[in-house]
């Protein structure tokens, strides 16, 4: 139980700068409504960390916001990417591709091959 | 750098917590909206699409919660929720918070008191620009036991070419009288080395200072003024620079004004605003050789970074080198040596252990309110118990619960010191008029920064000690038994009332110290005050005057005894028509009794005739000058030979008086039963306003007088004619019904009736020259008198407390004990001695803590052994009535008992 939040950070993190890097500015229904979509159950309960984590990322710098109207003409606020929020994105994605890479070789690392 | 800026951002949302709270709900509000929306639309129904959307939301308080606590400051967080607490209980309490804070006020006001006079007399002594390379120098001859010689003007050269030193300069101080403009004044002025401001290291706030590099030999014609001079004798002339005035009939210019925040150095306030400085070389004072020294004060600063025992060391490896160089000059036997004592500390020497006495009986006085108010909060812990109880019962740990009793404490130490350090701001004025005019700095005392500081940090250093026991004792309960005891006083308390009967105990010892203190000075001073004088200063009035002191001997009309004598006999014969005037008499300004600081004194080498004719270290003797009626006037009694009479003139053999303490000391016989001085022939060295030390006869011995310091009676005394030996600082002595407020002015008229250039001032009776040469002693015994009585009050109080609440705690006990028979009177002898036997304690430790103290304090002591029985004793009775009748009024409530009102009530 304990661990679970701490991987979620991390990884929720980077799930709602390229949420909006691909889908612009959005409001954070909008984001946990795609992450939702995209991960299945990663935040199917607990949606409610999604918003200290915006409000973090907006202390970061990475992300800004301000309130708006929503499609169906109710007032939510509004986060888009900064360019210090893109950059943390490509630097993140590039950590992460190359953690996955690694990962991904040692799990594809059969006893025969170090023989 | 991360930690910092997380600290940063934290402080931030701190700040901002509110706004950045109620964003976040509103937007979980929201997005639960939109959830819910969202379910509605996929069919549910209302109830349950908003438990569906809250259920997929999480637990928001949690959430939000966890936001807080990982991005805000708990710890001030709290601390305000506990100031507010603490200000709410404090007001529920009104009378308990007003007399703990006013307790603390009255401690830490007047240790706060202390500390401001310290501060401008023994750490901040000198007001000039790097204060510790600043020294003074001494020469010692130890091996005959003459002290501060002096130096001769090679002396000086060596000094100032060792490389020690970046500046040398002598100085002295007088009084100089300007003349030209309506009444000649008379103003403090100081005849100084060019070199002595930059010594100080201060410049002019107009034209400049002297030149240290002038080698002139004698006056260069120069003076630098002080602004409050400038101001007031010359209207703050800005062309002041340009003119010269005249002091005591000599033309100076004027080359500088200093600037008004400028103080001069000196151990008297006299010195200290001296407000004329003229540049003199010295070096035409005395002829160019090693023997002949002057006797003037010699201040240096030291070489940058060369510490005082450094130079010291310089010094001494200076002296060893001109021993060797001049052997003739410096006998082995005398022992010839240089000391050096940083200015600062010769500054303040004699009220130094006044201060630091003073010091410790506030500090005593400071750490008895601390027990008291720790004991009250204790008292009150009692009274806290359920509420206690009652929180840790809820939940509330008891770290927490320290932190905030903690808080209450430290919040009424505080409150009592900002009271204090109010009521003294306000009050400085007031208070400043009981502190004696001759103690050094008395302008320089003011409640700046330094002392706000102080008293915080005193409150703060005060609340912690004492807040945090009583907060740990009183967080520390037995849950299930203090709830369950329902306002019956709770059985926890053990440990609470052990430590209460520790500081009451302890209050009673320090405030016993602080009286043995009192009763000591106060018996010291009543001897010092019923002392046998040996001269009867009733009814006399001293009034002084000062005679012209050219540079150049042909100018002076008072250059030999006989020109002066013609001046001194009218002046005298025109006093005595004064109405009320019965005698008069006059002498230089060294002799009025008591009425100067001892570095005024007049030391004189003193030869006696027979084999140590020769000696190059003859021993020093106080010298005054006086006229014949002098000793008549002021009551001293003749024992042997006579007195000076009208026959001896400056054309007749030289003669002198000395006083039994002379004779004792520089004629005591081969046998040691003492030998008749009188027909004794001496020679005295130095300059007596004649060219050549000549033969003077002693004709007479007096009784010893304390004239010189009243805890003194045998100081030698050698006494001259002034019909004689002419002087030029000199006093006027009437003896009669005068009346103080006019007799000033009518002797002004008369003196300036011979000579109109003449200042006449400073009219005093002797009898108040010898109560303000009393007013340290008699300020730090006030004071200590008025701590001791302080401390007295609120040991009583301490007890009182401390007994009532034992009463209250036994009022079952009691009224058991009266409904199975007791007699009142037992009940009554029971309470009291518990109150005793505190008593007994706190007086034992109180008479250890005394003998230590009264030791220290045995420099102050006159006339009463350190370990006075009848002092310690008769303090012992007092504190043990003090502390009965203390226990006696709860004792009385505990024998009045009603046992069925008070058994029915439980």
């Amino acid at each position: 139980m304990k661990e679970k939040p701490d991987v979620l950070q991390g990884t929720l993190a980077l799930m709602v700068l390229k949420t909006l890097d691909a889908l612009g500015p959005q409001h954070g229904y909008g984001i946990a409504r795609r992450i939702e979509q995209i991960s299945g159950d990663v935040l199917a309960v607990n949606q409610g960390t999604l918003y200290p984590l915006l409000l973090k990322l907006e202390h970061e710098g990475s992300i800004v916001s301000q309130w708006g109207a929503s499609e169906n003409n109710r007032r939510a606020r509004f986060y888009r990417l900064t360019a210090a929020g893109r950059k943390q994105l490509q630097t993140e994605t590039r950590d992460w591709e190359q953690t996955a890479a690694i990962i991904a070789r040692f799990f594809e690392v059969k006893a025969e091959d170090l023989a | 750098m991360r930690v910092l800026r997380r600290f940063l951002v934290r402080l931030l949302n701190f700040a901002t917590r509110q706004s950045a709270d109620q964003r976040i709900r509103e937007e979980m509000a929201e997005h639960v909206a939109l959830q819910t929306e969202e379910n509605l639309r996929a069919g549910m129904s209302p109830a349950e699409a908003r438990r569906q959307a809250a259920l997929k939301f999480g637990a928001a308080d949690a959430i939000r919660e966890q936001h807080h606590a990982e991005h805000s400051i708990p710890l001030i967080e709290n601390l305000l929720f506990d100031l507010r607490y603490a200000v709410r209980m404090l007001l529920r309490s009104p009378g308990f918070s007003f007399i703990v804070i006013a307790t603390m006020a009255l401690g830490i006001g007047a240790t706060t008191a202390i500390y401001s006079v310290i501060d401008a007399t023994l750490l901040h002594p000198l007001p000039y620009p790097h204060p510790s390379e600043l020294v003074r120098i001494e020469a010692n001859l130890p091996g005959v036991g003459a002290h501060d010689v002096g130096f001769s003007i090679p002396e000086l050269r060596d000094l100032r070419n060792s490389g020690i030193f970046q500046y040398v300069s002598f100085c002295f101080f007088g009084t100089d009288t300007l003349t030209g403009s309506g009444q000649p004044t008379r103003i403090a002025g100081g005849t100084v080395t060019p070199s002595y401001f930059a010594v100080l290291g201060v410049d002019a706030q107009l034209g400049r200072t002297f030149d240290p590099h002038d080698a002139s030999p004698g006056s260069n014609g120069e003076v630098v003024i002080s602004d409050g001079l400038w101001k007031r004798a010359f209207g703050a002339d800005p062309h002041i620079l340009s003119k010269s005035i005249r002091i005591d009939n000599d033309l100076f210019h004027v080359v500088g004004v200093m600037p008004a925040s400028f103080r001069d150095q000196g151990q008297t306030s006299e010195q200290v605003s001296t407000e004329l400085w003229a540049a003199d070389g010295f070096s035409d004072r005395a002829p160019p050789m090693r023997g002949s020294r002057l006797v003037y004060e010699t201040i240096a600063r030291l070489q940058p970074g060369l510490s005082p025992e450094a130079a010291q060391g310089h010094l001494d490896a200076l002296v060893a080198s001109l021993k060797k160089q001049y052997p003739a000059d410096y006998p082995p036997q005398a022992e010839w040596t240089f000391h050096l004592t940083p200015l600062a500390e010769t500054l303040v020497g004699n009220v130094r252990q006044s201060l630091i006495l003073l010091f410790g009986a506030v500090g005593l006085v400071l750490l008895i309110s601390c027990v008291n108010v720790a004991n009250l909060l204790l008292a009150r812990a009692s009274a806290r118990g359920r509420e206690m109880a009652m929180r840790q019962a809820l939940g509330a740990a008891r770290m927490r619960l320290i932190r905030q009793l903690f808080t209450e404490s430290l919040l009424l130490f505080v409150l009592g010191g900002i009271t204090g350090f109010a009521v003294l701001f306000c009050g400085r004025k007031f208070l400043l008029q009981f502190v004696p005019e001759s103690l050094p700095h008395l302008n320089d005392i003011s409640i700046s920064w330094g002392v706000l500081a102080f008293a915080i940090v005193v409150s703060v250093a005060a609340g912690t000690i004492f807040g945090l026991a009583p907060a740990w004792l009183t967080s520390r309960l037995n849950l299930t038994a203090t709830l369950r005891q329902e306002g019956r006083g709770s059985s926890g308390s053990r440990r609470r009332s052990r430590l209460r009967h520790v500081l009451v105990i302890g209050e009673l010892a320090l405030s016993l110290m602080l009286m043995v203190a009192a009763g000591l000075l106060l018996r010291s001073f009543w001897d010092l005050f019923r002392v046998q004088l040996g001269f009867n200063p009733t009814r006399v009035m001293a009034i002084e005057t000062s005679l012209p002191n050219p540079n150049d001997p042909s100018t002076d009309i008072y250059r030999t005894a006989t020109q002066e004598s013609v001046f001194l006999r009218e002046a005298l014969r025109r006093i005595r028509t004064l109405p009320g005037v019965e005698e008069a008499a006059v002498s230089d300004r060294t002799a009025i009794p008591l009425g100067h600081s001892q570095n005024d004194r007049r030391i004189i080498p003193l030869l006696r005739e027979g084999p140590e004719a020769q000696s190059s270290q003859p021993p020093l003797i106080d010298t005054s000058i006086v006229s014949p009626e002098y000793f008549h006037l002021l009551g001293m009694t003749l024992l042997r030979g006579r007195l000076f009479v009208d026959q001896d003139l400056e054309a007749t053999p030289l003669v002198a008086v000395i006083n039994q303490a002379a004779a004792r000391m520089y004629w005591p016989g081969k046998d040691g039963k003492g030998e008749d001085p009188v027909g004794k022939r001496v020679r005295l060295l130095g300059r007596l306003g004649r060219a050549r030390p000549e033969w003077t006869t002693i004709v007479g011995v007096i009784a010893d007088a304390r004239t010189e310091s009243l805890a003194d009676a045998g100081t030698p005394q050698i006494y001259l004619d002034i019909y004689q030996r002419p002087a030029k600082f000199l006093a006027f002595y009437l003896r009669g019904q005068v009346d103080p407020a006019t007799i000033s002015a009518q002797v002004r008229t008369q003196v300036q009736a011979v000579d109109a250039e003449l200042p006449v001032f400073h009219a005093e009776t002797l009898n108040d020259v010898l109560s303000s040469s009393l007013s340290v002693r008699r300020f730090s015994m006030e004071m200590v008198a008025l701590f001791a009585a302080t401390a007295l009050l609120l040991a009583a109080l301490g007890i009182y407390g401390t007994i009532s609440y034992l009463v209250n705690e036994q009022t079952r006990e009691i009224a058991i004990r009266l409904a199975l028979g007791a007699q009142r009177s037992n009940i009554l002898k029971m309470v009291l001695r518990q109150g005793l036997s505190l008593a007994g304690a706190g007086a034992a430790a109180g008479l250890v803590g005394a003998l230590i103290v009264s030791r220290l304090m045995a420099g102050l002591l006159y006339g009463v052994s350190p370990t006075d029985l009848t002092t310690f004793a008769g303090v012992t009775i007092v504190l043990a009535a003090v502390a009965l009748a203390a226990s006696t009024i709860p004792a009385l409530r505990a024998m009045r008992l009603d046992p069925i009102t008070t058994l029915h009530s439980e």
